[in-house]
């Protein structure tokens, strides 16, 4: 946090470029919605911002510990910003476990608001501080940190001692204590907010008693802010300079629901979205549920299996068929998908990787279900795979999805993640009517010499004929088929040719994806190439390593299988490649093994996505070397 | 589809054969139940391009490629699951589900017990042989216990479960038994089946006679049929004999077979009711060799909303209170900003 200017006000305003500020607590201490106001606020005053939420698996997990801590990071800015930031500039900690399961993550020399209320001896030995200690009183911390220790817990029912609320539902408003001491250090406004409380508790809940002692309690830890002399220094983030347009701020997940449905009304189709609940691919079903008025059925199927099957069968018969699900779920899928390949029917899977392998790290992000997608099905088994880069671009790569399942009839993985599907970031809300329709002619009865296994030779896609026809019946199936006819086939030959016919239709896919673009320079020492949702880190780390002098540009694949045309072009420009990748080096391998360059990895399994000043060292590194 | 203003055609049985050989074992139920099919679609309220055939693997599963409408011949276990996929995407098309005991209990029991509660309208024909026929003879989940196969020497050590009080359990509100020679009864079954409204669950006893030849004597056989089978009609009592001379009473909460005479009459014996639930559920507890083993309609329930219908309705509901959706609204249904 550099400070740019000081004015002559009895409390110094500074003025920042760019503040990463985290809200932890316990799970119940309503962290995400904190944070969540936060960054609508900072939205709506024009900062660029990026998110991100880290919280349990367990929905309530003993009170107090590590294990339940709950936390949300987000960066605000003046200017373009990718990632919620690899460091806080600023903490607040609603409890000791929150203080100690965070304080690692906060930059030397950054501001720590803490609730000393629950700093209890008690609540000390529950998160594991050994018996006699307290980080408040320790002299390392106090000279490493800007400590700010403010009674919260006492404040809040202080100032609600007169609302007559229970001591429980007062305690409940420590956070919006604690949103409203923020907003008045970053000089934010708390209109959104209270607009925001009035709406969720006074009319969704009929709750207005208590849409009324979070307003007070949010405005009680403003004029604490104002008046208690605390804090030295207010500080200042002006708006950025986005290219023009009308904004929004959006999800990851909410960008995949919103792309789903704009793909299919720009076919002019139904969507039927199966899946069965898991973390933290739910949302999408979450999402997609409330939209039944846009054409849109859900179906949340008793496994993972039902739900892929009854997407293949409700493309069968016209709609755009999809099913979304985490890690785990997607080999549950496999055989599924497999047979949506064999019968040639449009499909899309959402997978929102998780860390594995198994149940692994439910909550946690990572990018290592690349090969699985490649390769995760019995036999010749190819299909397109599609990978967003960051929050807002899951709408534009699900309309992407839509786009080239009908139009190759075949199925779509879409490997999204935990990290950008829970992360948010300002949207500029498209022209709908420049994103181009997706035609889909279904044979008719007119239809001349029809069989279901002829192919378009520009794409060399079979046609979608649907069941209701007349003069068309005919039967698909999970046995090979014999081209043409689309009888059962045992041929020998007709088997080959169809297993090519199959992978050659999938690599057609090329002629319409975007070629790569390069960030920096077009040739040069060095490449760092990413792919889905290491977008951020890896160009926020480009962006500083090129203006710390280095000879490094960055690109970033959306699109897995088949690859970008001019990909190997851009590769054979530089002296070295480097893959970052959330794995133990997956595209890597493809990359090695499809052009032989001699690519290095620079891997990460930790569930959480690269800091840029890690990524900048081990590039920096590999420079020297 | 086609326009509802034309009438509908006149179909025969051959329209609705497929030009594929048929390639199932000479001498396998499965003919009979296929040409009993063909036979029954002509008489049905629906037009050929409206069919949809789907199945998973198995025998039986070879089904939709010999019935020359619209068919899906699918993964093993799954077929439910994609019945239910084609009729949430268009509900007005009809389909039948055609699967072998492995397929539909084993594989695929998950999808099994889920449909069944949902009642999806569709018809399930589970032919049952109490073998795997395809995978060359292994017992199956309606073998009986004790089974000696290639993967059990020793005999099967698993208890077979009973498909029709799995049916009721899970809530299913058409529920039939019947018995691939007897073409007449199998095709009037099948009709029922077709023309209920939500999900008919139909066990056909079908012989293999490769790997389980004469599993269904008892009941297929001229000499022991009347003595081990019952036919069960809504509102008639339960009689059943080669000289229609036994009947079925109930004692406490159970049922017993009882001879006729000696001042039995027929008013002491259970008349079938198929819409009592319990009723069927007690009828499918009946098994051979103690009791005569039930054909005929089970359980009917045509009341029960169809899965298929609540989800359109939903949507039209939905439709309703708050209008056709509008992308363009729901694109800006947050908080917005202006950058310029």
């Amino acid at each position: 946090m550099s400070k740019n200017s000081v004015t002559e006000d009895p409390v110094e305003q500074a003025d920042l470029e760019a503040v990463a500020i985290r809200f932890c607590g316990d799970s119940g201490d309503g962290m995400q919605l904190t944070g969540g106001q936060f960054t609508s606020t900072s939205a709506l005053m024009g900062n660029d911002f990026a998110t991100f939420a880290d919280f349990p698996a367990e929905i309530r997990a003993p009170k107090g510990t590590i294990y339940g801590v709950s936390g949300f990071q987000v960066q605000f800015a003046s200017t373009d910003i990718y990632t919620p930031g690899d460091r806080a500039n600023a903490m607040v900690a609603m409890n000791p476990a929150g203080f100690r399961a965070n304080i690692a993550d906060v930059e030397p020399g950054g501001i720590v608001i803490v609730n000393e209320d629950e700093f209890t001896k008690a609540n000390l030995k529950k998160c594991g501080y050994e018996e006699g200690y307290n980080p408040l009183e320790d002299e390392r911390i106090d000279s490493k940190f800007r400590m700010f220790r403010v009674a919260m817990s006492r404040l809040t029912r202080e100032s609600l001692a007169e609302s007559g609320m229970g001591a429980k539902d007062i305690d409940r408003c420590r956070n919006m204590f604690a949103l409203g001491i923020v907003y008045w250090l970053f000089d934010r406004p708390l209109e959104t907010t209270i607009r925001y409380l009035q709406e969720y508790y006074g009319k969704q809940k009929a709750k207005p008693e208590i849409a009324s002692v979070n307003v007070r309690a949010l405005k009680a830890g403003y004029y604490f802010g104002e008046n208690a002399e605390v804090f030295p220094v207010r500080y200042r983030i002006a708006p950025a300079k986005l290219k023009p347009g009308l904004y929004r701020r959006i999800s990851g997940h909410e960008a995949i629901v919103l792309g789903l449905v704009t793909g299919v009304q720009k076919a002019q189709k139904q969507l039927m979205y199966a899946s069965y609940p898991i973390t933290p691919a739910s949302d999408v079903i979450h999402g997609l549920a409330r939209l039944k008025h846009f054409g849109v059925k859900t179906m949340q199927a008793e496994d993972e299996i039902a739900a892929v099957c009854a997407a293949i069968g409700a493309a069968f018969a016209g709609d755009i068929g999809a099913t979304g699900t985490s890690g785990p779920g997607l080999a549950l899928k496999s055989e599924g998908i497999g047979l949506a390949v064999m019968l040639e029917l449009p499909l899309i899977v959402i997978n929102v990787q998780r860390a594995g392998p198994s149940t692994g790290l439910p909550t946690k992000t990572e990018q290592a279900d690349l090969l699985q997608a490649m390769f995760g099905r019995p036999s010749e088994c190819p299909c397109i795979i599609v990978a967003p880069r960051s929050p807002a671009d899951c709408f534009e790569m699900a309309v992407e999805a839509v786009r080239l399942a009908v139009r190759y009839m075949c199925p779509v993985i879409y490997l999204a993640d935990g990290y950008i599907a829970n992360g948010a970031e300002p949207w500029r809300i498209p022209d709908l009517d420049a994103i181009p329709p997706i035609t889909i002619e279904h044979p008719t009865s007119a239809t001349k010499d029809f069989l279901p296994y002829a192919r378009d030779p520009e794409t060399l896609a079979r046609r979608w004929s649907i069941p209701g026809v007349a003069g068309l019946e005919h039967r698909i199936g999970s046995l090979e088929k014999e081209e043409g006819t689309g009888n059962v086939s045992y041929d020998p030959e007709n088997h080959e040719k169809m297993v090519r016919m199959r992978a050659a239709k999938v690599q057609k896919a090329a002629d319409v994806i975007a070629p790569l673009e390069v960030r920096g320079p077009s040739s040069g020492e060095m490449l760092l190439l990413g792919w889905g949702g290491t977008y951020g880190s890896i160009t926020t780390a480009g962006d500083r390593l090129r203006s710390a002098g280095h000879d490094v540009a960055t690109a970033h694949l959306r699109h897995l299988n088949p690859f970008p045309r001019n990909l190997e072009e851009v590769l054979r420009s530089y002296r070295m490649v480097a893959i970052p990748e959330l794995n133990l080096g997956q595209l890597l391998k493809l990359v090695r093994a499809q052009f032989l360059i001699d690519a290095v990895g620079i891997n990460q399994v930790q569930g959480r996505a690269f800091r840029v000043d890690e990524l900048v060292t081990r590039v920096e590194s590999l420079i020297k070397r | 589809m086609s326009a509802p203003t034309t009438p509908l055609p006149t179909y025969k049985a051959k329209d609705f054969a497929s030009d594929q050989d048929v390639r199932w074992c000479p001498g396998c139920g499965d003919y009979a139940v296929l040409a009993t099919v063909r036979k029954t679609l002509p008489k049905l309220n629906h037009r050929k391009e409206d069919y949809v055939f789907v199945s998973g693997i198995g025998c039986a599963a070879r089904f939709p490629y010999y019935v020359d409408t619209y068919g899906l011949h699918s993964i093993h276990g799954r077929a439910l699951s994609v019945a239910t996929g084609v009729k949430l995407a268009n509900p007005a098309l009809e389909v039948c589900v055609v699967c072998g005991d492995g397929d539909l209990l084993s594989i695929g029991g998950n999808h099994t017990i889920h449909t069944l509660r949902r009642n999806v309208d569709i018809t399930i024909l589970l032919l049952n042989n109490k073998i795997y026929g395809l995978t060359k003879g292994q017992y199956s989940p309606t073998s009986e216990f004790g089974k000696v196969t290639k993967s059990t020497p020793m005999g099967s050590l698993d208890f077979p479960l009973n498909p029709l009080a799995i049916a009721i359990g899970a809530g299913c509100t058409f529920v039939a038994r019947t018995i691939d020679i007897d073409s007449p009864h199998l095709g009037a079954v099948y009709q029922r089946g077709m023309e209920h409204t939500g999900t008919a669950f139909i066990e056909v006893y079908q012989n293999c006679n490769i790997f389980n030849h004469q599993a269904w004597f008892y009941a297929s056989q001229k000499e022991t049929r009347a003595d081990s089978t019952i036919l069960v009609e809504h509102g008639k009592p339960l009689i059943f004999g080669k000289d229609r001379d036994k009947g079925i009473r109930r004692r406490g909460g159970r049922f017993e077979v009882v001879q006729l005479g000696n001042g039995v009459s027929e008013d002491d014996l259970v008349v079938h009711d198929e819409t009592d639930r319990g009723h069927a559920f007690t009828l499918s507890q009946m098994c051979h060799p103690e009791f005569p083993e039930p054909l005929g309609v089970l359980h009917a329930d045509p009341e029960r909303p169809t899965y298929d219908r609540l989800v359109h309705d939903q949507m039209a509901q939905a439709i309703e209170q708050k209008g056709r959706g509008s992308l363009h609204d729901l694109l800006h249904d947050a908080e917005t900003w202006e950058v310029s």
